[in-house]
């Protein structure tokens, strides 16, 4: 299976995974599909489980219960040397006593793959570092060993590509660089790649798809658009972005929407954007989507308003303005301004009422842990 | 003074020590010292040992300073055999030592790193020896192995021994004394260097289709190659002059004679001085040479 010369990407399916270690359980079950040549990020904090996963699909951990396929054939039981995918370590491990050429072409020297030299130094062209190739690894710098990890696993041509948080350790600029590089290498020679990730925005910027962790399961799946744009959960709400949460009971629901009372405000969620339409429900909305006026806008079923507030907080972050603003029996609730022209308000101490559309909300299948506003 | 500060031939060296270079000079001073005295007059004294004539008017074992460079070329073709015999003996037990001892540093370096206790434990296992006396160890050995013992009347019982064949004054013997007995000095590196093997490569030489047994000899070797080589120096230079394994009192006889118990017995048996220095001045260029060869192949000249 690993002897053939891979062009392209296959798909990798978990089913029913498990994963114990002595003493906690890093995987609950985990049930994933990820369709070939598409680049799929695992996000979520540290000790969520996303490594681990990535671990036993490298063979490099056994699942305690479950199965692994790859390109539809069963691999749990086989081992790493013999799987068709190769993995882009966090610390990179490059081999310190072979330079960067040996290093890129070790995986094609152990499948005795004809002429693996001039292999790797196309891969290492590919990654713009063939001027390095006679190096040792501990002369390059981060940027550079991240790039010939990059190397030495895509030469290989994987079925897939494994990639354990391989932008950490770089500083923001270059990781911003590394990111657009990765993208562009993955679509032009088309494998499947798995990125972990704890970076929300490196996983939105360059998954097809997003699978969000949280202690050993997966809350939530899709898209990053659709992540970002409809969070069914708490812990995706505040994970992809930020969110503003309120919770009350449902009081009144129409065809189309559901409504809840907080602070002697009426909040509305369409239905179809709502997880839960009766009982206790948590309505979130991110903060670019509300503005604020000084004065109380017109109520209007498309719009939900909560007011009046006192601005508390101004933060100046470039190209916006980030408000906290305190609501009485409420709490503090976030509102950004891109600075286009000239904010509404911008003093501390006003009071402003909050408004955003109807359209906008989302409704959670669970309740923040604390207080009525996280 | 003044000319000498013009004065651009003037070696750096020479130069007014400053207060931090005198501070320098005078912690180096015992060292230097303690080389002069113990290290380099002994080696010339040899030198000039290995070069003397007998007295002409003197009893045996009256010499006179001369030099008589004849003296190296009696004892090459008077002991070549021994000499010989001491290089493969180191060889064998050195390469037996690495083979028994990697596995095991292997194992306290890398497997056992969960449970620290575990690695202390082994740890002072391997050392344990040490706290009984060298000597007493190779002698019970050498009971273990006595003719009337019960492994030497097994060995000869199951036939693996002919009923007139001993192991005691074998070179089988001899080896197997001195394996043992410098176990701990491969032991010791090979876990120092295995200890801070990062397994993390290990993982990703198997995740690059390497089957564990080339993740070894591609990975796993090459980087604990500085263990390896303080290992066997540690071990072979110290065996290739042994003279308590091979020696007819302890393990050997009078044909498994190494080169320690040739100068011996000429310095303390014959009182060939010059001959035992010439042999002892000989056995250190040796070993220099094949030392400077083997890290100068093994490509690692930065460990010395």
């Amino acid at each position: 299976m690993a002897k053939e010369f891979i062009a392209r990407g296959a798909d990798l399916e978990l089913k029913k995974i498990r994963k114990e270690f002595p003493g906690f359980t890093a995987i609950e079950e985990l049930d994933l599909h990820v369709p070939a040549g598409e680049f799929f990020a695992l996000l979520g904090p540290s000790g969520c489980g996303k490594t681990t996963t990535l671990r036993l699909v490298a063979g490099l951990e056994t699942p305690t219960s479950g199965n692994i396929f790859i390109g539809g054939e069963d691999v749990t039981e086989t081992k790493p040397h013999e799987r068709p995918v190769n993995t882009v370590f966090q610390s990179y491990a490059l081999f310190p006593h072979m330079n960067v050429l040996e290093n890129v072409a070790f995986g094609l020297r152990q499948r005795k793959i004809d002429e693996p030299l001039v292999k790797a130094k196309e891969a290492l062209n590919l990654v713009q570092l063939a001027h390095l190739a006679d190096r040792k690894p501990q002369q390059l710098s981060g940027g550079q060993q991240q790039r010939v990890a990059l190397a030495r696993a895509l030469v290989n041509r994987p079925s897939l590509l494994l990639l354990d948080e391989p932008l950490g350790a770089l500083d923001l600029k270059l990781r911003r660089e590394m990111q657009i590089e990765l993208k562009a290498i993955q679509i032009e020679v088309g494998l499947t790649f798995l990125h972990v990730t704890h970076d929300q925005e490196e996983a939105m910027d360059m998954a097809d798809t997003v699978a969000v962790m949280n202690k050993g399961r997966i809350e939530q799946m899709g898209a990053p658009e659709a992540l970002y744009d409809r969070p069914k959960t708490v812990f995706v709400s505040k994970f992809l972005g930020q969110s503003n949460l309120l919770v009350g009971e449902v009081e009144s629901s129409s065809a189309n929407s559901v409504s809840i009372e907080v602070a002697g405000n009426k909040i509305s969620v369409p239905k179809a954007r709502a997880e839960k339409h009766k009982g206790k429900i948590a309505i979130g909305f991110r903060p670019e989507k509300a503005t604020f006026t000084s004065k109380k806008p017109t109520a209007s079923s498309s719009t939900n308003i909560i007011g009046p507030g006192e601005i508390i907080d101004i933060r100046f972050t470039g190209v916006s303005n980030q408000y906290l603003i305190q609501v009485p029996g409420l709490g503090n609730l976030t509102v950004f301004a891109q600075n286009v022209g000239k904010s509404p308000v911008t003093e501390l101490g006003e009071k402003v009422w909050i408004s955003w559309s109807v359209e906008h909300s989302f409704g959670l299948s669970d309740l923040p842990d604390t207080g009525k506003v996280v | 003074m003044a000319f000498a500060a013009f004065s651009s031939s003037k070696p750096k060296g020479f130069s007014k020590p400053t207060k931090s270079g005198k501070v320098a000079i005078a912690l180096l001073a015992p060292g230097l010292a303690y080389l002069g005295v113990f290290f380099l007059t002994p080696l010339i004294a040899l030198i000039m040992v290995s070069l003397q004539a007998p007295d002409p008017d003197g009893f045996i074992g009256d010499y006179v300073a001369a030099f008589e460079i004849n003296n190296y070329f009696v004892v090459i073709s008077d002991y070549f055999p021994q000499m010989m015999r001491s290089f493969l003996y180191a060889l064998a037990a050195t390469i037996l030592a690495l083979v028994i001892s990697y596995p095991l540093a292997y194992f306290i370096g890398v497997k056992a790193r969960p449970y620290p206790l575990l690695q202390k434990l082994m740890l002072t296992l391997v050392i344990a020896p040490f706290f009984i006396s060298f000597l007493l160890r190779t002698l019970a050995w050498k009971q273990i192995f006595s003719n009337e013992s019960w492994v030497v009347t097994t060995l000869q019982q199951l036939g693996l021994l002919e009923s007139d064949q001993y192991v005691v004054g074998t070179p089988f013997m001899v080896i197997f004394g001195l394996t043992y007995n410098f176990i701990p000095f491969m032991t010791l590196p090979l876990y120092t260097s295995l200890e801070r093997l990062d397994t993390r490569y290990l993982e990703a030489g198997s995740d690059l289709y390497a089957s564990p047994s080339r993740v070894f000899r591609k990975v796993t070797i090459p980087l604990s190659m500085p263990g390896i080589i303080s290992g066997t120096l540690l071990t072979f230079i110290p065996i290739a002059g042994d003279y308590i394994n091979a020696s007819g009192d302890f393990l050997g006889s009078s044909s498994t004679a190494m080169i320690g118990n040739v100068i011996e017995s000429n310095y303390l048996i014959s009182n060939d001085y010059p001959a035992a220095s010439a042999l002892s001045v000989l056995l250190m260029g040796a070993i220099l040479i094949l030392v400077a060869g083997y890290v100068k192949k093994s490509g690692t000249e930065d460990l010395l």
